[in-house]
């Protein structure tokens, strides 16, 4: 008697998180703060929800490999869709949804000069007046990848490399940078474009021909249902469109 | 507060102690009791999961639950989704770190219960299992319900291994700990501190608890 009483429990315990017919949604982490404002208008549009997780698109890819559930991915690197498309674990090739830009980013009260060819930074490093750098992992996070590109095009790679610490995802890089444990870092213009970012710090756009362009690319898994295929397709037309522009996104086909 | 992941942290601390107590307890006992020569390398895997590094917990975990993996091809043969980044994937992970938890205090209240008095149970007329039920069992019940308390915290607390295999997905694999680390990510320090100082309360009183449990009684014991 007791016994079932519990197995009973214990059904009941794990029974109700299998209604999913919320889709999961693995977005690049520069997204974090247009993809809330994304959810929340196509929620008051359609009354329908989106799970969102945030994360670099290198180790979503490796997840989604290994079987992650998530039925649309939001790549900050095309390459990363490419490869799950010759895995063949998505239904097509997906499309290029924005370009992303990168940017010099210091906290405030930190005494690095903020400019976009990067003086400043050369400067402080230099002087020897530069404790700690925040960029993503260049390994697995694309706008980690970026920022090395940048930073090798300025010369300034070889000196600051004892200095970098690498975030998991380019959103951890501007929580280390701008909560002071560094002096800057290089972080997605879409994340100081947040509301509220100006009291964190002051930020410069580097030269898009200083690195690789960041083609950001999203794609529907093999395992996408048609709650995530709609929420797909409005992810393409004019209302999230123009949250993406506001947040700092270039749009494909639109001059930047 | 993200009161989803609260909810989803509940359930895997309860399911993890449902699962994982039963045979926890039959596995101290005997390990208290037992003389074979094997005991020593017994006791080790069991405490192997607290002293390894939740990232090697988590990576062969992966490798064992993965698509490509036995483990999780017949979980997916069998339930039709994959065992990796899901709930499922999670209460098994969590029961594997939290053996040593619930193994560990079961088995020290079982060696504390003595061989002298499991000789009197004997010469009682007692039968094996009745000296288990009626005798060893209501006299190392504080140790047990020790074991459950830690290995119910220590759910709610585990990071790395539930990073690595579950992939931080809301409402299915987010739980209370990657969610702090989320909103921290997130720049809402706001949401990060409620949270943080839950957890903090829920292990003060945890540990609290098993102390006052694991609390000598004079005139108590063998």
């Amino acid at each position: 008697m007791r016994l079932t009483a519990v197995l009973m429990t214990l059904l009941m315990l794990v029974s109700p998180l299998r209604a999913a017919e919320v889709p999961t949604v693995a977005a690049a982490s520069d997204l974090r703060f247009a993809m809330d404002e994304l959810v929340a208008a196509y929620g008051r549009e359609t009354g329908r929800q989106v799970k969102v997780s945030y994360g670099s698109s290198g180790i979503f890819r490796q997840q989604i490999a290994n079987g992650a559930p998530f039925e649309i991915f939001l790549s900050a690197d095309e390459d990363y869709v490419w490869q799950l498309h010759r895995a063949r674990l998505t239904r097509d090739g997906g499309v290029l949804y924005a370009l992303g830009r990168i940017v010099l980013f210091a906290p405030k009260g930190s005494r690095l000069p903020v400019d976009g060819q990067m003086e400043g930074l050369r400067r402080a490093l230099a002087e020897g007046r530069l404790r700690r750098f925040a960029i993503a992992n260049p390994d697995h996070a694309p706008y980690g990848a970026r920022a090395s590109e940048a930073l090798r095009h300025a010369g300034l790679w070889t000196g600051l490399e004892k200095r970098l610490v690498l975030g998991e995802n380019v959103s951890q890089a501007l929580q280390f940078a701008s909560t002071g444990g560094a002096d800057g870092g290089i972080i997605a213009l879409s994340l100081v474009k947040a509301p509220g970012f100006q009291k964190l710090g002051s930020w410069a756009l580097i030269p898009a021909d200083w690195h690789q362009p960041l083609r950001q690319r999203m794609v529907l898994t093999r395992r996408s249902g048609p709650e995530a295929r709609d929420f797909y397709r409005w992810l393409q037309g004019p209302a999230a469109r123009g949250i993406l522009v506001r947040h700092g996104f270039v749009l494909p086909g639109e001059a930047g | 507060m993200d009161w989803q992941a609260l909810i989803l942290s509940l359930k895997l601390g309860a399911l993890t102690v449902a699962l994982l107590l039963p045979p926890a307890v039959l596995l101290g006992r005997w390990l208290a009791t037992t003389r074979w020569p094997g005991k020593p390398l017994v006791e080790a895997l069991v405490v192997v999961p607290l002293v390894l590094p939740p990232t090697v917990v988590g990576f062969y975990l992966l490798a064992a639950m993965g698509p490509n993996a036995a483990i999780g091809r017949i979980w997916t043969a069998l339930f039709g989704d994959g065992l990796v980044f899901s709930f499922q994937g999670l209460v098994v992970a969590s029961v594997i770190v939290n053996i040593p938890f619930a193994v560990q205090p079961a088995q020290r209240a079982f060696e504390a219960v003595g061989s002298a008095l499991r000789a009197a149970a004997a010469t009682c007329g007692l039968g094996p299992w009745a000296a288990f039920r009626q005798v060893e069992l209501p006299l190392a019940a504080p140790g047990i319900l020790t074991g459950a308390i830690l290995a119910f915290a220590h759910t709610l607390g585990e990071f790395g291994v539930v990073l690595m295999v579950g992939g931080a997905i809301p409402g299915e694999t987010r739980t209370l700990a990657l969610s702090i680390y989320d909103r921290v990510q997130a720049l809402d320090t706001t949401g990060a501190s409620a949270m943080a100082a839950l957890l903090l309360l829920v292990s003060l009183s945890a540990v609290g608890l098993t102390f006052l449990l694991t609390r000598r009684r004079p005139g108590v014991g063998a």
